[in-house]
């Protein structure tokens, strides 16, 4: 079943990789740390609940938070020891926010919890029993969304094809190509419990055509598990590739509906890293407590991959390279087109975490100023989700978010393709983010400013209701009591009546105090 | 330890509106060889006066707008306008020609419409319109080839006197303007064909070469080597120098086989006047172009269509000035009407 053709996104860019040395060297460890810092929000989705307290003993992968709603993870302990504190923390975040995290003070002895059963003979497991297993230990999506991959599996079966993405396409990151050299079973075997998880028959892995040594170590360990199903292939190493839509039209031709997702067109993507972390969790039972960071940039003395416990901050990873070097500059996480700049090396490494740069002032250098732009269309050239960044740029600047809306603002995926293809030097993919916080802002109070006017739409409405009850009912009294005045038992009967209204009111007990007349 | 704050994407530009500029004039060298070859250094003497006019008005424009001048100067694209300027006057032309044409172009087509990037016509275009329209009898004035075709041509200026016929508008005393000034082929040709005589009779003219006229097939050329250049630096894509070309050639071709005897074949537009020119340099202008790919192939093959429709009906031999600058008007329809499909919607 070799596949014949491939096909191609519109638009990316040929980038250099920047992965020479980090690749050349092993996965290395780091000691463990002496606090781990374990953010209640590591993936997509509501944030989990604590279900440990300060004072807690935990152990290696006990659950110490759970989900709290369906899109959710888990999250364990990833060492033992004792937790000191659930607080707000600086986390890896664009806004450079604290959130609530939960705070671990580590005892050396990395002493195990029960853990869960190991699960080696999955194949004789039914999807529910695999997803359970998934969800129980906390697996999100590892190439750097972090969405929880329970709740993707739970996209039911009858799919065409499950897509493996190995397609590392942004510079400075390596960590699926180091764990598909040294781990490519472990990949296997997740590809096989995801197959049988989705009861699918089918599945690719795609690979860039420039990590050759990473598709020998896969495609050996294919034939060693005697596996046929799988697949590999290789793709040109074009960014953004990685992009789960851009990998789908690469490898099918087809392209995922725009408000929409893979499977419903029968496509279900993972990260490599996910199919790993998928394959410890049913067959040794182990949560995830770990994952491989790529550490690099010329403000590292030796670049290198890490397999790094969840929790550890930033610092002891740059330690475990040897320490910064006089150049170091930047601090990123993430790769050189989407990463973000943490202020510093405090925060910990969360589920999402792929890589982190120090980067001297030639690897990244200053904005220079922007020019007008000369509408030379590049920027269209290289849009892999075929949009007209120029003119988006154009109604951005003169805020007109109706019509940004219209130009599909919202297909923006911001790799950034853009702003490094403009030889004005516009910070496009800035004013795209900003235009669209501006657009989510206005839906905000449109929506506040509905539900105002509705409040105040349904209050006058009440209240003219009532008056309209309280017009009518005097009207009766005063045709009743022009009736009466003629008659002197009539009146007498109604002075009766109200004086029983009365007293009636006075024998309500107060807390009641609400008569029906109000 | 605390860094600095650095927003993403991280990677810069290779590339830059000077690079794209200065890109453009090493394109236009072999041109500009070529046209000193068969029509003498005039354009050089027009070029320098361009370039020196369209450099002052840009500065004056731009202090006068309170915007910062260096920036703007160093980005290349008022050389660019007064380079291509020059490629399109006689190569005798008075100094005040040149130095009207340069002026207008960058103060009226560039500047007053908010400068770089945000001029809906081509500057150089407009310049050479205004100078067309007002200086009918200078600006028809061109040279018979030189170099292999110089028989054509029964005196010719050294560079001492070009110069100063340049600057004084005197020819030397001997020479009169019969004698070192002919007709363009398109213009010619033209004449020609209205007293009644056929392409054929009119092509056997010792004016006339293998494809389009003598000479100016040459230069011609020259010029689609740059513009292979800037292909191949992806300074300009394909579509807007394919679409002109067939825009030209497809309504020649058609009513070349039917009439040949009134009009000229495809290869004869196509080399003839400032057809190669306007596909790779004029047209592919991208401040006063269509944007999207396929809004480009449109755009490109309007000028096309109405370069053949002007020269076969219109009241001048060459239409590529008036062609893109009516284009450029077209532009913002056909920005609005040829949106790319954006990825996952509908089509």
């Amino acid at each position: 079943m070799s596949r014949v053709r491939l096909w191609r996104f519109h638009g990316g860019l040929k980038l250099d990789s920047r992965t020479t040395r980090p690749a050349a060297e092993p996965i290395g460890t780091v000691p463990l740390p002496s606090r781990l810092v374990l953010p209640l929000v590591q993936h997509v989705g509501q944030p989990a609940e604590p279900v440990v307290a300060a004072g807690a003993r935990v152990l290696k992968g006990q659950p110490i938070a759970r989900p709290s709603g369906y899109i959710g993870a888990k999250v364990h302990a990833s060492s033992s020891g004792t937790v000191v504190g659930i607080e707000d923390h600086p986390v890896p975040h664009p806004s450079g926010l604290s959130a609530p995290c939960i705070v671990i003070e580590t005892d050396g002895r990395d002493e195990p919890w029960a853990g869960y059963e190991p699960l080696t003979a999955f194949g004789e497991l039914g999807a529910n029993a695999l997803r359970a297993r998934v969800r129980a230990a906390g697996v999100v999506g590892l190439g750097g969304a972090a969405f929880p991959t329970a709740v993707k599996l739970g996209a039911g079966s009858g799919m065409k094809l499950l897509i493996l993405n190995g397609a590392e396409c942004e510079p400075y990151i390596c960590c699926d190509e180091v764990l598909l050299r040294e781990r490519a079973g472990e990949v296997v075997t997740g590809a096989q419990i995801l197959m049988q998880a989705l009861e699918i028959a089918r599945c690719c892995v795609a690979i860039e055509d420039d990590k050759p040594t990473a598709r020998r170590a896969l495609e050996a360990a294919l034939a060693a598990a005697g596996e046929t199903r799988i697949e590999v292939v290789s793709v040109p190493a074009i960014y953004p590739e990685g992009g789960e839509r851009q990998l789908i039209k690469v490898l099918t031709g087809e392209e995922v509906p725009a408000r929409g997702l893979p499977p419903d067109i029968g496509y279900l993507c993972q990260n490599v890293g996910t199919a790993a972390a998928v394959a410890r969790a049913v067959v040794r039972g182990e949560p995830l407590l770990s994952r491989i960071v790529t550490v690099t940039g010329d403000g590292v003395a030796r670049p290198r991959n890490l397999e790094v416990r969840l929790g550890t901050p930033v610092a002891a990873l740059i330690k475990a390279c040897g320490g910064y070097t006089e150049r170091a500059a930047h601090l990123l996480m993430g790769g050189a087109m989407m990463g973000f700049p943490l202020a510093d090396d405090s925060v910990p490494v969360v589920k999402g975490t792929n890589c982190i740069v120090v980067a001297s002032r030639d690897e990244i250098r200053p904005r220079a100023p922007a020019r007008p732009c000369i509408r030379c269309g590049e920027c269209a050239e290289v849009c892999p989700a075929q949009l007209l960044p120029q003119q988006l740029y154009w109604h951005a600047r003169s805020g007109e978010l109706d019509r940004l809306d219209r130009q599909h603002l919202f297909d923006c995926i911001e790799c950034g393709c853009c702003d490094v293809a403009c030889p004005s030097h516009l910070p496009l993919t800035q004013y795209f983010r900003y235009a669209k916080t501006e657009l989510w802002a206005r839906d905000r109070d449109r929506e506040r400013s509905d539900l105002a006017r509705e409040r105040f739409e349904a209050r006058r409405d009440r209240i003219e209701a009532e008056q309209e009850t309280r017009r009518r009912r005097l009207e009766e009294k005063t045709r009743a009591a022009e009736l009466a005045r003629g008659d002197e038992n009539a009146r007498k009967a109604m002075i009766e009546a109200a004086l029983e209204r009365v007293q009636a009111r006075r024998d309500r007990p107060k807390g009641d105090g609400q008569g029906p007349d109000r | 330890m605390r860094f600095e704050p650095t927003a993403p994407p991280h990677l810069r530009p290779a590339t830059s509106v000077t690079r794209v500029m200065g890109e453009v004039l090493l394109a236009l060298v072999p041109a500009t060889l070529a046209w000193v070859w068969y029509f003498g250094p005039g354009i050089l003497y027009n070029m320098t006066i361009a370039a020196a006019v369209a450099l002052v008005a840009e500065a004056a424009a731009l202090a006068l707008r309170n915007r910062p001048v260096g920036p703007q100067l160093l980005d290349l694209s008022a050389l660019v306008t007064a380079v291509l300027l020059a490629f399109c006057l006689p190569p005798l032309t008075p100094w005040w020609i040149t130095a009207t044409g340069a002026a207008f172009a960058i103060l009226f087509a560039k500047q007053l419409y908010g400068g770089l990037g945000f001029n809906p016509f081509n500057p150089a275009m407009a310049g050479y319109v205004v100078l067309l329209i007002s200086f009918p009898e200078q600006m028809t004035r061109w040279l018979p080839p030189l170099g292999e075709a110089s028989g054509l041509a029964p005196a010719s200026l050294d560079w001492w006197q070009t110069l100063r016929f340049t600057f004084t508008g005197r020819l030397p005393e001997a020479l009169s303007w019969d004698a070192v000034s002919g007709a363009t082929p398109l213009d010619d040709l033209r004449t020609q064909l209205s007293v009644t005589r056929t392409v054929a009779e009119v092509r056997a003219g010792a004016l006339y070469g293998s494809l389009g006229a003598r000479g100016w097939e040459w230069t011609a050329n020259w010029i689609a080597l740059g513009g292979l250049y800037l292909l191949w630096r992806k300074i300009i894509r394909w579509q807007v120098p394919v679409a002109v070309i067939l825009g030209l050639c497809v309504p020649a071709t058609f009513f070349w086989l039917i009439e040949p005897g009134s009009h000229p074949p495809p290869t004869f537009h196509l080399f003839s006047g400032a057809t190669i020119l306007c596909a790779f340099f004029i047209a592919t202008d991208p401040v006063s172009a269509a944007t999207s790919r396929s809004g480009r192939l449109v755009y490109g093959f309007g000028i096309g269509v109405l370069i053949f429709v002007i020269r076969s009906w219109g009241g001048y031999p060459d239409g590529v000035a008036f062609a893109v600058l009516l284009m450029n008007m077209a532009v913002p329809a056909i920005d609005h009407f040829t949106q790319p499909r954006t990825y996952g919607h509908p089509g």
